[in-house]
């Protein structure tokens, strides 16, 4: 795999590279999540029903997120760790603000609206969780001591459950998942992870009491989508008939019947992988999956090769959530894991969730590219 | 490793290792669930796939054309669409339902009880054959469930005018009536089979595969000629309208091939509106009424006469005093004819000198004879409905019976029947089937008489239209026509009614070469009532135009001066 990862510091003497190392870029990185995005155009333009406004209007976006993403990459890491408390502070208010003045979209309150435009404070919180707690964790030395983890674990499950009153679970769970892949990485002993397993899934009953209708009813569905094919299983067979049409070569590019006949439900959002699959078949889905994995062992890269337990622990995250988020949302569109509206990281139709995402690869870039020259 | 004074734990390479090792595991679960979808077992997921969107609905087959002999449309099939909702998709509380309701002409309330009376089902009509620009609306309203299906309508561009001879079709584009009845199985083509790509609100997206393409049914070409059809029908109007008569009928056969050229009805409908329609309307007299043929049979007594051997055109009858009994009854002449021959008696309609033939000959042979024109037997044109006429059995007849079967008494037979009859006679003595449809080359026929003993009896028969015949309304400029009137008493339960009468015009045209027969039919006129003066004007109008239309060559022209210098 580290053949794959060369990281291009022998080209430091290219035109190219010498201007993309000024502003902070790592080039692989960057042509990784070009390719991405790239791709998610073409499909947004089949899944959008070839229409050019929805591709314009996505265009904007991402050159929002790209700028968003390059501003960040020049921001040194120290200085992110300087405010970190600060950040996770401010998400927290916000977070507050929206449970007692938010914005209703879809049944649940999530949206902050500031008069000039609407946002979701959760981004936010996506990325002040990880920063905060490598913060916390890197400043004694590790593996963290038992009170630190239970500290981290509060810090972690504040925010989660403001964002899962929102609710938003899904959400909650990719956000919690993000601070305590810090603490895996951080080294903390087996013996807590098994316990803390065994924990939650003891508690699934508990939480299951505390569920909405709406989400019982999802992991019901989930459970066995066939029993109900035409109420709330119907996302998820849908879903599984486009892919399934799709064959090992897919029907081609704009072909696909399922998707375009208005079959499946939030074809250019959380469902989009559908439309790849029917389209493009087993083997346009595996290259996409690959590409992923690429982008993903990038910044794990990245992270090994980071020079503080900071920068590691909070790289080690991006990376990880990054591919997690790949994960629910495939495994969700495929029918192995509930529906629980997570778009596919950065050719889903929107806009907060890819500023997030790109200013989390900028955290990466920045960590990469700030490294200091030192003698060993 | 010290970076800042900081220690970098060296826990955390092993940790990433793992991490990396997550990562293959995480795709690699990713690609087994999708290729066990994709590609292990998709046959479930594609059917379930294609059994929601594809659907195979029929291509309804074009109907064929009916057509008269020169390819004029007389049924034509136009496509429209027709608007059927699945109730099982259908909200009944859309809010759009009140303005299709509008578009349709329907109430809200009728289209929410069909859906909500057909929930187990997944097809209901909600309106047949609407126009386009009304299916485009519908349309454009875009109620899930609601759909649009391409059918066709049928449309008759004769309208009333050939409407008893095609009938029509129902609803379902099935025959009812007529040639539409008879040739149904010819007409209808066999539909296709078309599988459609169907999206989720039910509506079918333009194009889809064809899996058998529909097979359109097959014109059919009628012997109607329609511009025959279009004197006949308003001549036969006017004398029906002018004599104030309860119904009438007109029959053109071509001599020669038994083909019908013309056939009208009076009273008639328009089958492309057949609202508020009478069922007797529909009737088409000239093949399912019968009526006593009354004189217009004597040329077929004189026939039976002639063939006996006990008359010939010599042959004098003496009818005088213009009547005389037969077991207590009396038989009438209009006035005293005297002694006559047999073509004054067919000039001049004695009833007393037919009955006197009929009498002096073997029942069994008349009725055999009768029954050689074509009397009492199919005429072989299947028309639906068909009437056979009655022809009693000779060894049941009385005397009074057989004398008033000469002149035409105590059997019945339809316009057609008759006309067919009168072919016999035009054609020498061949009897043929009568067709709708239109024929090249002549249909084997029966010799029933010699055609001397025809060509007689036509001979004797032109001078029914010649001046002092009973006929003369019936000539036709340069042309000689045969023909014979008939004036019936109309038969009612138990006898005959008073007053009630049946005109009745029988003639061929022209009578030195046949070509045409035709009968005309009135029934009850008021006022005048011979067959001489109702039915036979109508001929007369009809062949007028007839001969000119089929350029047929008279055969009466005046003598020019060149001729009479030449005599």
């Amino acid at each position: 795999m580290s053949s794959l990862l060369s990281d291009g510091r022998k080209s430091h003497q290219w035109q190219l590279s010498s201007i993309l190392r000024r502003f902070h870029i790592d080039p692989l990185l960057l042509l990784g999540l070009l390719v991405l995005l790239g791709a998610g155009l073409m499909m947004l333009f089949s899944a959008g029903g070839q229409d050019f406004g929805i591709i314009l209007r996505q265009l904007v976006r991402m050159g929002m997120a790209l700028t968003v993403m390059i501003a960040i990459a020049q921001i040194d890491p120290d200085r992110l760790r300087d405010n970190a408390y600060w950040l996770y502070g401010f998400g927290l208010i916000l977070l507050i603000a929206v449970l007692l003045f938010g914005h209703e979209g879809k049944g649940a309150q999530r949206w902050l609206n500031l008069g000039f435009f609407r946002f979701q404070p959760s981004e936010i919180i996506k990325l002040a969780v990880p920063i905060l707690i490598a913060t916390y964790i890197a400043e004694r030395p590790l593996p963290p001591s038992a009170w630190r983890i239970l500290c981290g674990l509060i810090l972690i499950g504040l925010p989660s459950f403001l964002i899962a009153k929102q609710p938003d679970l899904g959400t909650a769970i990719l956000i919690a998942s993000s601070g305590l892949i810090v603490l895996f990485l951080a080294g903390i002993s087996w013996k807590i992870i098994i316990g803390f397993l065994v924990a939650s899934a003891s508690a699934a009953p508990v939480l299951w009491y505390f569920m909405h209708d709406y989400q019982r009813r999802r992991v019901l569905t989930f459970l066995n989508p066939e029993n109900d094919p035409l109420g709330a299983g119907y996302h998820i067979i849908q879903s599984k008939i486009a892919i399934g049409s799709g064959g090992l070569f897919g029907q081609g590019w704009l072909q696909g019947t399922q998707s375009h006949l208005e079959f499946l439900p939030e074809r250019s959002t959380d469902f989009i992988f559908a439309v790849i699959s029917e389209e493009f078949g087993l083997i346009g889905v595996a290259i996409l999956l690959f590409i992923y994995l690429l982008v993903a062992s990038r910044g794990l890269y990245i992270a090994s090769q980071a020079q503080s337990s900071f920068a590691r622990l909070l790289a080690g995250s991006i990376s990880i959530t990054f591919l997690v988020y790949v994960f629910v949302n495939v495994g969700m569109v495929t029918g192995l894991l509930p529906v629980v509206g997570v778009p596919l990281p950065l050719i889903s139709y929107g806009g907060t969730s890819m500023v997030t995402l790109l200013a989390g690869f900028g955290i990466l870039m920045s960590i990469h590219t700030h490294r200091r020259m030192m003698s060993p | 490793m010290k970076y800042r004074g900081q220690k970098v734990h060296p826990v955390g390479a092993w940790r990433l290792n793992l991490v990396r090792i997550m990562f293959v595991l995480m795709v690699a679960g990713l690609c087994w669930r999708l290729a066990d979808i994709q590609v292990v077992n998709p046959e479930f997921l594609r059917h379930q796939g294609d059994a929601r969107h594809l659907r195979q609905v029929p291509v309804v087959a074009h109907r064929g054309m009916i057509l008269d002999r020169h390819g004029e449309p007389l049924a034509i099939s136009t496509p429209v669409h027709s608007v059927w909702l699945n109730p099982q998709d259908v909200l009944a509380n859309d809010p759009r339902l009140p303005k299709l309701a509008k578009l349709l002409d329907l109430s809200t309330q009728t289209i929410r009880q069909k859906i909500e009376q057909n929930q187990s089902r997944e097809f209901v009509y909600l309106k047949r054959r609407i126009t386009p620009e009304l299916s485009a609306k519908v349309k454009e309203l875009g109620i899930q469930g609601v759909a649009l299906q391409r059918e066709y309508k049928r449309y008759y561009p004769a309208g009333e005018v050939a409407s008893h001879i095609v009938g029509f079709t129902n609803i379902d584009d099935i025959g009812q009536e007529g040639l539409e009845l008879t040739y149904d199985a010819v007409l209808t083509g066999r539909p296709g089979l078309k599988r459609m790509v169907r999206d989720s609100r039910g509506n079918y997206v333009e194009g889809g595969e064809l899996i058998r393409p529909a097979k359109s049914g097959e014109n059919v070409q009628l012997s109607i000629d329609l511009r025959l059809q279009y004197l006949t029908y308003q001549a036969l109007k006017k004398a029906v309208s002018e004599h104030h008569a309860k119904s009438g009928t007109a029959v053109i056969l071509d001599t020669h091939t038994g083909e019908v050229l013309a056939m009208a009805n009076q009273p008639s409908y328009n089958p492309n509106n057949r609202a508020g329609l009478k069922p007797s309307d529909l009737r088409n007299r000239a093949v399912t009424d019968l009526f006593e043929p009354g004189s217009t049979v004597k040329p077929f007594t004189v026939t039976s006469g002639i063939k006996s051997g006990q008359f010939d055109t010599s042959t004098i009858i003496n009818t005088h005093p213009g009547y005389y009994r037969v077991s207590g009854h009396p038989i009438r002449d209009f006035r005293d004819y005297g002694e006559i021959d047999l073509a004054t008696l067919i000039q001049k309609s004695s009833n007393v000198g037919a009955s006197k033939i009929a009498l002096a000959l073997d029942p069994a042979a008349l009725w055999h004879d009768f029954a050689s024109f074509g009397l009492g037997e199919a005429t072989g044109a299947y028309f639906p409905g068909e009437a056979m006429g009655t022809m009693p059995d000779p060894q049941s007849w009385r005397t009074l019976d057989i004398a008033t079967m000469g002149y035409g008494y105590g059997l019945s037979t339809s316009a057609m029947q008759l006309a067919r009859a009168y072919t016999v006679l035009a054609d020498g003595g061949i009897l043929k089937p009568v067709t709708f449809i239109k024929t090249d080359k002549v249909p084997r026929g029966r010799r029933e008489f010699s055609a001397d003993i025809m060509h007689e009896v036509v001979h004797m028969m032109v001078k029914v239209t010649e001046p002092g015949g009973t006929a003369t309304r019936a000539a036709v400029a340069n042309y000689h026509v045969a023909g014979k009137t008939g004036t019936a008493k109309k038969a009612i339960s138990g006898g005959y009614a008073d007053k009630r009468y049946q005109s009745v015009f029988a003639g061929i045209i022209p009578a030195s070469a046949p070509r045409l027969a035709m009968v005309v039919m009135v029934d009850e006129p008021q006022g005048e009532y011979y067959g001489g003066a109702v039915a036979a004007p109508v001929f007369a109008e009809v062949m007028t135009g007839a001969m000119r239309l089929l350029n047929i060559p008279p055969d009466d022209l005046p003598m020019t001066q060149m001729q009479v210098a030449h005599k």
